[in-house]
């Protein structure tokens, strides 16, 4: 009981506290909450593809084109941000469908090599079909909605929005996930051949993965550009891509919060180096590497390590898995 | 009335004849022994029964259909599940979410339902069916454990299990007795015998010739992939030809 007293008590000063964040923010930080936000959503969607065991390349650019389908219909068919944010995570998702059909005829290497040999082939139809995709240029131009008094353009509101929309999608996301569908995920992730001897149709589980996923990233991309106003092909290109990886995995991605504490953590740190602007990848890259090899499992295992040390508060089905470890 | 029929199955990879035009019938109820040395092509034969190889010629007839070449899962939703030769399980789950998995065929749902939580009583269904099979295979004791933290017997307890909740009308078990102790031997020759007072029919692929002896009304033999014997296991035991084939034929 006391327990989870402690738990509500921390959930509501960790809710308290997102809540009031932004007020004692400069704009430009405030600028960097909204894009943590978004990238909050891009890390927990990616997860869900990685339960089936496939790590894709094309997750940034799934991103993308959630991003270019919220522009194309802000400018070319003024539909308001209630449409194009939903009708974004649509268009990525049926992409996404589209593509298992190549894709996952192939596993491991040979998915990652053709999920971003088809990302590639998506951004460069953005680079060369200058009409309607603007070239390497982009489009530019779309607008958050402006509600009655509430200018969305603003960080604050825009903050607001995008913490609703990315809280909303992340209790989905969960939901999936403690579901029986994540349970077949994680027996499809680990080994295929007993779940298709019960009757598991991998490739269904796998696509469907995919999909949602995608629909997800979709969303965060209309989220980033209804806020960035502009959109580049090069927002969704490898770099990025590398980001998310890197984000998932130093967080760990055995728990639904591992990438969104990589995510959040990294984001921060990136930030307090900044005055270290031109030794700031190196430092970056030690980081890394350090966090790689000293927490192989990722942040999220921190939490586990620290109860080990000091011996205290372990719960009652915790010594197995550290018997495991 | 034969639940499965295998007529003239061939399997070739590229040059070499894995199976050599083999053909065998089961009867419904029985529990049928596979047997022969290593290499005689059992395994193979049940990768093409299961869906996970598809036959180079012939076919395979269940319960009246021709399920060559189909998928596993697709075979597993007609009623042939198969166990594997190592204990393949999902060994970071508990013994319950193992089982769980097992269920899948009736208890499979869709993002939609399961968000809004409409396939609740189905979920129920599947947890209770589980704890049947659990209660049934003697695991509630481990029911929350972790299947890695359990000794080779109950393993192989708990992956009849979880092919088991899947409801199949005929059981493929490789190799279910390879590595058991005395003791572990004769709790899992009666964990079959119950399987198939059941109702399930067994084809059973195994070494261990004291269970399979023990077990099953009548066997068939492969050598090289063809068809060396069938009989009962007295005839078989007594069969020339199956002698030399165990023993090399050496002299």
């Amino acid at each position: 009981m006391k327990s989870t007293a402690k738990k509500i008590a921390g959930g509501a000063a960790l809710l308290i506290g997102i809540l009031i964040l932004p007020h004692f923010l400069k704009f430009h930080h405030q600028d960097l909450l909204i894009f943590l936000t978004i990238n909050v959503l891009v890390v927990a969607s990616y997860r869900l593809v990685t339960l089936t065991g496939e790590w894709s390349l094309i997750h940034a650019v799934m991103m993308g084109v959630g991003g270019y389908t919220a522009t194309l219909l802000f400018k070319n068919y003024e539909l308001g941000m209630w449409l194009t944010v939903p009708l974004a995570g649509g268009v990525a998702a049926v992409i996404a469908a589209l593509l298992c059909f190549p894709l996952f005829r192939m596993t491991q290497f040979y998915f990652l090599i053709g999920s971003f040999a088809a990302g590639e082939a998506i951004r460069l139809t953005w680079i060369h079909f200058v009409y309607p995709f603007g070239g390497t240029g982009g489009l530019s131009g779309v607008e958050p909605p402006i509600v009655g008094s509430i200018d969305f353009l603003d960080a604050i509101p825009y903050y607001y929005l995008a913490l609703s929309v990315v809280a909303v999608c992340l209790f989905i996301l969960y939901r999936i996930e403690k579901s029986r569908i994540g349970l077949i995920l994680h027996a499809v992730h680990w080994k295929a051949p007993l779940a298709e001897s019960v009757g598991v149709d991998t490739w269904r589980y796998r696509a469907l993965a995919f999909v949602i996923g995608s629909f997800f990233v979709g969303i965060a991309g209309a989220l980033k550009v209804h806020y960035l106003g502009t959109i580049t092909p090069n927002q969704f290109g490898v770099g990025f891509m590398v980001f998310i990886l890197i984000w998932v995995i130093v967080g760990g991605y055995s728990k639904f919060y591992g990438p969104i504490f990589g995510v959040v953590v990294l984001t921060l740190f990136d930030e307090s180096i900044r005055s270290f602007e031109e030794i700031r990848p190196a430092i970056y890259g030690a980081v890394l590497i350090l966090s790689i090899l000293f927490l192989p499992r990722g942040l999220e295992s921190i939490p586990a390590k620290l109860k080990a040390w000091f011996g205290t508060g372990v719960s009652s089905n915790e010594p197995s898995s550290a018997e495991k470890a | 009335m034969s639940i499965l029929e295998v007529k003239d199955v061939a399997k070739r990879f590229g040059g070499l004849t894995a199976l050599n035009d083999v053909s065998f019938q089961v009867e419904e109820g029985e529990i049928r022994g596979l047997i022969g040395p290593n290499g005689a092509g059992k395994s193979t034969m049940f990768k093409n029964i299961a869906g996970f190889y598809a036959p180079t010629k012939g076919d395979i007839i269940f319960a009246g259909k021709s399920i060559a070449g189909k998928s596993p899962h697709l075979i597993a939703g007609m009623g042939i599940v198969r166990t594997f030769q190592e204990t393949t399980l999902f060994q970071e789950l508990t013994v319950f979410e193992n089982v769980l998995v097992g269920c899948h065929l009736r208890a499979k749902t869709n993002v939609f339902s399961a968000l809004l939580g409409v396939d609740r009583d189905k979920q129920a269904q599947a947890r209770d069916k589980s704890l049947q099979v659990i209660d049934f295979m003697g695991l509630s004791q481990r029911k929350e454990h972790l299947a890695s933290e359990l000794p080779l017997g109950t393993q192989r307890a708990l992956a009849i299990a979880v092919a088991l909740a899947s409801e199949p009308k005929l059981l493929l078990m490789d190799e279910p007795f390879a590595g058991m102790n005395p003791e572990e031997t004769n709790h899992m020759m009666g964990l079959t015998r119950k399987v198939v007072e059941s109702g399930i029919t067994i084809v059973l692929v195994e070494h261990d010739m004291k269970a399979v002896m023990g077990l099953c009304g009548y066997l068939t033999v492969l050598n090289f992939g063809s068809l060396l014997a069938e009989g009962t296991p007295e005839e078989v035991r007594s069969n020339q030809q199956v002698i030399e084939a165990y023993l090399g034929g050496a002299n």
